[in-house]
């Protein structure tokens, strides 16, 4: 359907794509941002796993994993509203800020690229952190003893031991993180400005207001490629099996 | 390191900070949600003017609640058509796969495992126009052919049924080929050999093994399926499932009454989760 013109078979669909601007700035632009939000999401998840599953006490810790998950079951939707009633011009923080008088005036903290991609980092979480606690869990404690006792550094230890065994789960995190990320519309849409852009939107806008659904189909297309080129990637440099590390 | 060794305690109250601080904002937003929507004022803002149940309850004119609201009542019970309607479907299809793949050894097991796959990793958008573009064409195709009209082919809620059902099936496989292959299989052969056919040692013997996971796969099916936005959003016609009316209200502004509709999702998301997780444990021991 990508192909098709109003003449049979056509090129024109992605001809429109590399010739204007505003479409190939928003495609790197999402696959840059998503890359980043994947990395964030990694550097935030894996003390937090690491904690729950080898330092806190066993006896909170099955309560820590309930809390963990809870906020995962309510709905995207619902999660970025909470955000936006948080940080908007009239929310709940600029309220408590003027209040203490940290603030002369409420200030917009809505509709920017940073509170866009937070909002990214807090939707996805979860799958990240969940694969790699599976892994975590698994990696024997004397390992990690017997490092600590012949005289190995925490970084040391992290970089020798626990990062290459749990690569597995950072990996399917980090696959699942990313498609996510790649493919959110909501997330982008609600808390970005009008300049962060996300490419999915352009989808839904050619599809469902312009009704272009061939332009749409090509967009799509292209999404579907880049991501399977880039998850390609990763496997490659880290070198994991996808069937592996999709079980 | 780790908690069988000797710790520093700044280390430990380090990390300790750090978790706490991710749960603090893990539920900020949740928690401000729940609490405004018993907040006595038109905005979902602060300043607080008191308690009321009128986002509940209230039967307007001013002030409509959420059991007075006809456009979101509609919504939500076309969701919970949708939701059922597809966690039914996908829950069946999902099991039949997942004994199809763990248990038979057929040509091309491997592709089609792959393909089976493949929707986990394939964002929601994309699902979604792909749908639509196929049912479209072939809807046009038996149109122009045959001269039937086809309605199921035509965005409505069958084909967001459908269109639902394509991905979540493919997670209450996985879900339920978990399970299965942890099953003892001398189990199925003690009970033929005390002469249960087929179908009886399927029914008491593995199904009665599996239903935990069967139970937790259609949760999460009906959860996945209320709350999908991403593929919904091209399928619907005009009676729009929830996420989608609800989004229009988000991003336009409207009365804490969106908050109330937050507060009754999440609690009875809450409230399945738990039980989810309370069922899984008790299975465990």
């Amino acid at each position: 359907m990508s192909f098709q013109g109003r003449s049979g078979f056509t090129l024109e669909n992605y001809g429109a794509f590399l010739t204007e601007p505003i479409y190939w700035l928003t495609f790197v632009r999402t696959a840059w941002y998503s890359i980043l939000v994947t990395c964030i999401v990694l550097i935030i998840a894996l003390p937090i796993a690491f904690f729950i599953t080898k330092v806190v006490n066993l006896r909170i810790q099955g309560a820590l994993l309930v809390l963990l998950l809870v906020p995962f079951w309510t709905s995207e939707l619902i999660r970025v509203y909470g955000w936006m009633i948080l940080l908007r011009e009239s929310g709940v923080l600029n309220h408590f800020l003027v209040g203490l008088g940290l603030f002369k005036q409420p200030k917009e903290m809505l509709y920017n690229d940073i509170t866009m991609i937070m909002g990214l980092v807090y939707t996805s979480m979860l799958f990240m952190i969940i694969p790699i606690i599976g892994v975590m869990e698994s990696l024997d404690d004397s390992l990690i003893e017997a490092a600590y006792d012949l005289g190995a550094k925490k970084i040391a230890i992290w970089r020798e031991i626990i990062i290459p065994y749990s690569m597995p789960g950072i990996m399917s995190g980090s696959i699942i993180v990313f498609m996510l990320v790649l493919g959110s519309y909501l997330t982008p849409k609600l808390m970005g400005g009008k300049y962060s852009l996300w490419f999915t939107e352009q989808i839904y806008n050619q599809i469902i207001i312009y009704f272009n659904w061939n332009q749409g189909a090509a967009f799509g297309f292209l999404l579907l490629v880049l991501s399977s080129l880039i998850i390609w990637v990763a496997l490659k440099l880290t070198k994991q099996d996808f069937r592996k590390v999709i079980k | 390191m780790i908690r069988t060794l000797p710790n520093s305690k700044s280390y430990l109250s380090g990390f300790r900070l750090f978790t706490l601080l991710y749960f603090v904002f893990l539920f900020a937003p949740l928690v401000v949600t729940m609490v405004l929507a018993f907040n006595n004022s038109m905005f979902p803002s602060l300043p607080w003017k008191g308690f009321t149940l009128d986002w509940f309850f209230g039967e307007g004119p001013e002030k409509i609640g959420i059991f007075y609201d006809k456009m979101n009542l509609r919504a939500i019970a076309t969701s919970f058509k949708v939701a059922i309607s597809v966690s039914i479907l996908s829950t069946i299809i999902g099991t039949m796969a997942a004994f199809l793949f763990e248990q038979e050894d057929f040509k091309f097991k491997g592709a089609l495992y792959f393909l089976m796959i493949a929707p986990l990793v394939i964002p929601g958008v994309i699902l979604g126009i792909s749908i639509l573009l196929f049912s479209n064409t072939a809807g046009l195709f038996f149109e122009n052919t045959f001269g039937i009209d086809i309605k199921i082919l035509r965005p409505g809620f069958w084909l967001i049924v459908f269109g639902q059902f394509s991905f979540i099936t493919t997670i209450v496989t996985i879900v339920v080929s978990a399970r299965l292959r942890k099953f003892d299989r001398t189990l199925e052969e003690a009970a033929s050999n005390l002469g249960a056919n087929r179908f009886e040692v399927i029914w008491f013997i593995t199904l009665q093994y599996l239903k935990p996971s069967i139970i937790g796969g259609a949760a999460i099916a009906f959860l996945l399926s209320f709350e999908n936005f991403n593929t919904t959003t091209f399928l619907i016609s005009s009676r729009p499932t929830l996420p989608i009316i609800l989004y229009h209200q988000v991003r336009d502004g409207s009365t804490p009454v969106i908050n109330a509709i937050s507060f009754i999702l999440i609690v009875s998301a809450s409230i399945i989760a738990v039980a989810n997780l309370y069922y899984r444990k008790k299975e465990k021991k």
